[in-house]
């Protein structure tokens, strides 16, 4: 059996709902960003099977991600520096404590 | 390569690494808003030559130069002006960062002006999330815990919808073969003869893009972050999100499905109909659930989400003129002008509103409704720049608001949307209520403390520009009117 690009279409769907997951239900900030990372990096997966299958011949698949890591890192490095801050003032980061502001 | 075209974008971020680096050097900090406001003027100077020329595609067609673009850029450059104006007073209670501050205000406005040139999938992204990363440490600039909080949610949140974005930009990629908007229209084209709808995974696509789309654009259901946000960030913060980064998402929207996906007929009619059943959902909510607010911040965030509803009438008549009438050259360009000239109005209703909130809060030290009381006494200038703001957000004339609203309104009559223009109608009422509540406490309740309110000049001048713009856009609507159809009628790309 060879590797088709649904596999690549399964793989990263998989990924995606999996990150999705974790970002809709753990509460730690930082596992939430984890989570968003491995969506973002699911794309990844979906963009270079794309590229690589349907347009063999170009590269926009491959420049997308690579884009989109540069994208991502810069997102980490933002939420992570927000996290910091947010522990410094609550010494949590627990999502489900940071809850002063409630409709 | 002709990088003349990009002196806007170029001149803007020069200006945003000077004001950092000038930032290193000088004691003086006052100095940082006007080289911001200087650099901002420079661009604005640059966009403005370059309108009427013909559209032109640069970078590998990533970004296009063409009036629609021209048009929101120097939207956002106004916007950003005003901004920066009502930032003096606020800025200066910064310790430290001030020149990082105006640096970000500054790189979001870059981001959101590539968001109206933009036409690829690719710097799309980017571009989007320039403005988005800026915004995101803008939120929280004060540190306390509130806007701590209102950022962490933000990019949390917002980093959902940018996955879930670049899902929905993957598997449209996947099924066109090509992620520039022109290329894509023409997949689309060509694939309508097999049928559309037997390609469930582009329609997944595009949905997760109007998701991701819809979050910028604090449309219901992906409007979750908006109230807290706006309730945490600093206010003059809260104002350019509300105004330039809504704008920039619709700026964005409008660009992606009516170059993209507008032919077919079958899928403008089912886009048409996406937005036209996520407008009434989101403006009734945003009206019902800003009554019952106490915060007046958090009440014009619940204002903007239903406003995005009401725009989202016009993209909706957009969907179904296309739909129902498929030849593009017979298509008047009155639905698309419609919305611009909407988001200029709501953009000047909602400066005046904010800057009469920073001017008023910046005294009483909160952001509370009741406090308000006796403004009209105390600020009658103020109180009634507030006034004028909610009449045009209300949509009544002589003011902007209304003659946006009778725009967007009879496009979509038009296409057969009656049963939305009813609702919006009946919403329009409703807000009402809230809106004139604010007018009632400022006007005719007693003040609970004697003094003056204080306003800076800055602040005065902005207000003054806003209120003016709205007056203007009320009683003369045609000469933006004008500039917006020739900034439709060229949509180059």
């Amino acid at each position: 059996m060879s590797l088709g690009l649904e596999h690549y279409l399964v793989l990263s769907a998989a990924l995606f709902s999996i990150g999705l997951y974790g970002a809709l239900t753990k509460r730690s900030a930082v596992v939430i960003l984890m989570s968003i990372e491995l969506m973002l990096n699911a794309t990844n997966i979906a963009l270079v099977a794309f590229s690589r299958y349907i347009v063999p011949v170009l590269l926009t698949g491959q420049v997308f991600t690579i884009f989109s890591i540069v994208v991502a890192a810069a997102e980490a490095t933002v939420g992570l520096a927000i996290i910091m801050a947010i522990y410094r003032s609550r010494e949590t980061i627990d999502t489900t404590k940071i809850d002063l502001m409630k409709w | 390569m002709n990088l003349e075209l990009l002196l806007p974008e170029l001149s803007l971020l020069i200006t945003a690494i000077a004001v950092i680096m000038l930032d290193l050097f000088t004691e003086r900090k006052g100095l940082l808003a006007v080289v911001s406001i200087v650099g901002l003027a420079i661009a604005a100077g640059f966009a403005i030559t370059m309108w009427g020329t013909d559209p032109q595609a640069i970078f590998n067609n990533m970004l296009a130069v063409d009036n629609y673009a021209l048009f929101f850029k120097l939207l956002f450059l106004g916007i950003a002006v005003l901004v920066i104006l009502v930032s003096v007073d606020y800025v200066s209670k910064f310790v430290h960062f001030r020149g990082e501050y105006h640096a970000l205000v500054l790189l979001a406005t870059l981001g959101m002006m590539l968001m109206a040139a933009a036409t690829d999938l690719i710097s799309i992204f980017v571009a989007l999330e320039l403005a988005a990363i800026s915004f995101y440490v803008l939120v929280g600039f004060l540190k306390d815990k509130k806007s701590t909080e209102a950022s962490l949610k933000f990019v949390l949140l917002g980093g959902i919808a940018s996955a879930v974005l670049l899902f929905g930009m993957a598997l449209t990629f996947g099924f066109t073969g090509t992620t520039q908007l022109p290329e894509i229209a023409l997949a689309v084209h060509e694939m309508s003869a097999q049928g559309l709808l037997s390609n469930p995974g582009l329609i997944l696509g595009i949905v997760l893009m109007i998701a991701g789309f819809g979050f910028k654009i604090a449309a219901v259901p992906f409007h979750m972050w908006a109230p807290d946000v706006y309730e945490g960030a600093p206010t003059p913060i809260t104002l350019y999100l509300s105004v330039g980064s809504k704008v920039a998402g619709f700026a964005v929207i409008l660009r992606v499905f009516y170059s993209a996906f507008a032919l077919p007929e079958t899928l403008s009619l089912d886009w048409g109909m996406i937005f036209a059943i996520l407008g009434a959902i989101g403006m009734t909510l945003g009206n019902v659930v800003a009554i019952q607010q106490a915060n007046i911040k958090r009440m014009l965030a619940y204002s903007s989400i239903a406003h995005a509803g009401y725009i989202m009438i016009g993209l909706a008549a957009i969907g179904l003129s296309i739909g129902l009438s498929p030849t593009t050259d017979t298509l008047a360009p009155l639905a698309q002008s419609s919305i611009l000239f909407y988001v200029v109005a709501f953009a000047l209703a909602d400066l005046a509103a904010f800057i009469s909130v920073i001017v008023i809060s910046g005294k009483l030290g909160s952001d509370q409704i009741s406090d308000y009381a006796g403004m009209g006494k105390q600020a009658p200038l103020v109180a009634l720049a507030l006034t004028l703001g909610l009449i045009s957000l209300i949509g009544l004339p002589p003011t902007a608001g209304f003659i946006a609203k009778f725009y967007i309104f009879s496009d979509a009559v038009n296409n057969g949307l009656l049963w939305l223009v009813i609702i919006a109608v009946l919403n329009s009422a409703i807000s009402a209520y809230y809106y004139l509540r604010v007018v009632k406490v400022m006007w005719l309740n007693e003040p609970a403390r004697e003094g003056k309110v204080p306003s800076s000049l800055a602040l005065r001048l902005a207000l003054a520009i806003s209120c003016l713009g709205i007056l203007l856009l009320g009683i003369v609507p045609t000469i933006v009117m004008k500039l917006a159809e020739m900034a439709t009628s060229m949509f180059g790309f």
